[in-house]
């Protein structure tokens, strides 16, 4: 019985049954998010000026505390900053945790929620009113990133082409991340030859 | 002996399947990057990618555009739906000698597949390969299908060029061989944001892309916007331009295309056209034609894409009547000199029922 039928699936199902008259791939979309508000992140990208502002001063603050992460030892605190950091970044972008954050360079608007998940760029599906190919009622998160972009001070940093995403850093702390490294670029810049 | 067939334009005189002489400045050893630094107006075609393991199918599809175009786009499951891979389509498509462009789409792959067969494709003599994001699954047949999306066109194109201009895997090992790529991207300017599209076309040529090829382009000034902020940016300069072009086949499938294919903006004065016309189809092919003598004078623009799904017999009339090619023709599969010569002669003595003797031959030599 069951080798006769085809191996259908529920995606199947829901494309076949909607109406063939108009454009709603979103039915079947693989990272479907039903009856979504998307009505904070677009804050967000709306205030991508003051949260640029913000983020400064929150890195300066992260790097000031550097001895205290170094004392308790970063792999310690790892798990209490991961914890708030994914919510307070969940709450405000939809953050998704790779734990590379890009958000400076596209406009406060999170590349992760992209179905695609581009990081360079919009795709060439965006709709003609500016949402997505994948889900019809969720605006393009890269129309929005280059709007977010043209408010923000270093708004060119969306120019950069990004390097592919590390799988292996995915639900790590970028915070923690950043502040290691610009800790250890501040020290290899105080002993000159270090590096070399 | 007879002298072997004097060999055409861009071809490997040891065999046509050989890759060509590296010229200098070039980074592959294909014909299309020659056309194209020549100066000349390049014509691209795709190939409708067979649902089948038969290889005549790839070669009769082939044929139809035999001395009309520079290279043909060997599909990537375009669309998401399931066809026979480009990888498959490019391998039998060099064992004949044309120039295939080996389209790479993210959806499926990762990065780890995908070097894989930037390998295997440049060993089988693809010289030139188009770096793409791909649909999502869910426009295709199979939407349960996992997205991979690991790479993303951008990083994808900077990928094989690191493969090819250091020779080394993303991972930095080292390629003995790095592969000999002429290396394509695709833009779309007729999507929002618009603003972004020629900056985001810069961000390509920065990851690596020689030349691109437009989506459908049914909107001539759109275009022409676009090419000009790209030209104000300076970035006509650095790549080669394809604008996509194609027939409609009547004003319902343009309705449908434009509803059910992202990415495609068809303006209500085309479907209008194709509306009032008495012969839609024969109006679908005169709107291309049209459509290449209006952008094939807009500066910057050194060739055209012609993507005729399901009437692919079309593309030969389309360019020929629009005269891109100026009289030149691109190079054609045609049987050698040689071998022609042994067909005939076997023709002869099996159907002509001739019996030969040394004697007569001798004569006959003389």
């Amino acid at each position: 019985m069951s080798e006769n039928q085809p191996a259908v699936t529920q995606a199947t199902l829901v494309k076949k049954a909607a109406p063939k008259s108009d454009y709603k791939p979103a039915d079947v979309s693989p990272q479907r998010r039903v009856q979504r508000s998307y009505a904070i992140r677009l804050w967000s990208i709306r205030h991508s000026r003051l949260l640029e502002w913000f983020y400064a001063r929150f890195a300066d603050t992260f790097l000031l505390l550097h001895p205290l992460w170094k004392g308790i030892g970063y792999g310690r605190v790892e798990a209490p900053v991961k914890f708030i950091e994914k919510r307070a970044k969940g709450f405000m972008f939809d953050c998704r945790m790779c734990g590379q954050c890009i958000l400076s360079s596209t406009g406060m608007s999170c590349p992760m929620n992209c179905p695609k998940q581009l990081r360079n760029g919009p795709c060439g599906g965006v709709r003609a009113n500016g949402n997505c190919e994948v889900e019809p009622d969720m605006p393009c998160v890269w129309v929005k990133a280059w709007e977010g972009s043209r408010n923000m001070v270093n708004g060119d940093a969306i120019l950069n082409v990004q390097k592919p995403v590390d799988q292996s850093l995915r639900e790590t702390s970028a915070w923690l991340r950043v502040t290691a490294q610009a800790a250890m670029a501040r020290e290899a810049a105080k002993t000159p030859g270090a590096s070399a | 002996m007879n002298p072997p067939r004097p060999p055409q334009i861009d071809e490997n005189p040891a065999g046509i399947d050989l890759p060509l002489d590296r010229l200098p400045g070039h980074s592959s050893r294909g014909r299309l990057e020659r056309v194209l630094r020549r100066g000349e107006f390049a014509v691209t075609t795709e190939l409708n990618p067979p649902d089948s393991a038969d290889p005549e199918d790839v070669y009769n599809r082939a044929k139809i555009f035999d001395g009309w175009v520079d290279a043909i786009n060997a599909v990537d499951a375009s669309g998401a739906n399931c066809h026979m891979s480009s990888v498959g389509i490019c391998a039998l498509l060099t064992r004949m000698g044309y120039a295939p462009i080996m389209q790479i789409a993210c959806r499926d792959k990762n990065r780890i597949a995908i070097q894989g067969d930037v390998l295997g494709g440049a060993a089988m003599g693809v010289a030139n390969m188009l770096c793409l994001t791909g649909d999502g699954v869910q426009a295709g047949d199979q939407p349960g299908a996992k997205p991979v999306f690991d790479l993303d066109s951008m990083s994808l194109l900077e990928t094989i060029r690191i493969m090819r201009d250091n020779g080394k895997f993303l991972s930095g090992r080292k390629l003995s061989t790095p592969p000999q790529l002429f290396l394509g991207a695709a833009v779309n300017p007729f999507a929002p944001p618009f603003d972004f599209r020629p900056i985001h076309l810069g961000k390509k040529i920065a990851a690596g892309a020689q030349f691109v090829q437009t989506q459908y382009c049914f909107d001539v000034p759109m275009f022409r916007t676009f090419m000009e902020r790209a030209r104000d940016l300076g970035l006509t300069d650095k790549v080669f331009v394809l604008c996509g072009v194609g027939p409609l086949a009547s004003a319902k499938t343009a309705k449908w295309i434009r509803s059910n294919v992202p990415g495609i903006h068809i303006p209500d004065s085309i479907i209008a056209r194709l509306e009032g016309a008495q012969d839609q189809k024969k109006e679908g092919k005169q709107l291309a034609i049209d459509i290449i003598n209006e952008v094939k004078e807009i500066p910057g623009v050194s060739g055209i894409h012609v993507m005729a799904y399901r009437q692919e017999e079309y593309v030969a009339e389309i360019v020929d009547e629009s005269g891109v090619l100026k009289g030149r023709q691109p190079w054609k599969r045609e049987v050698r000199r040689d071998d022609q010569l042994v067909a005939d002669r076997l023709d002869h003595l099996l159907h002509d029922n001739v019996t030969e003797t040394q004697v007569d031959m001798v004569k006959t030599a003389h």
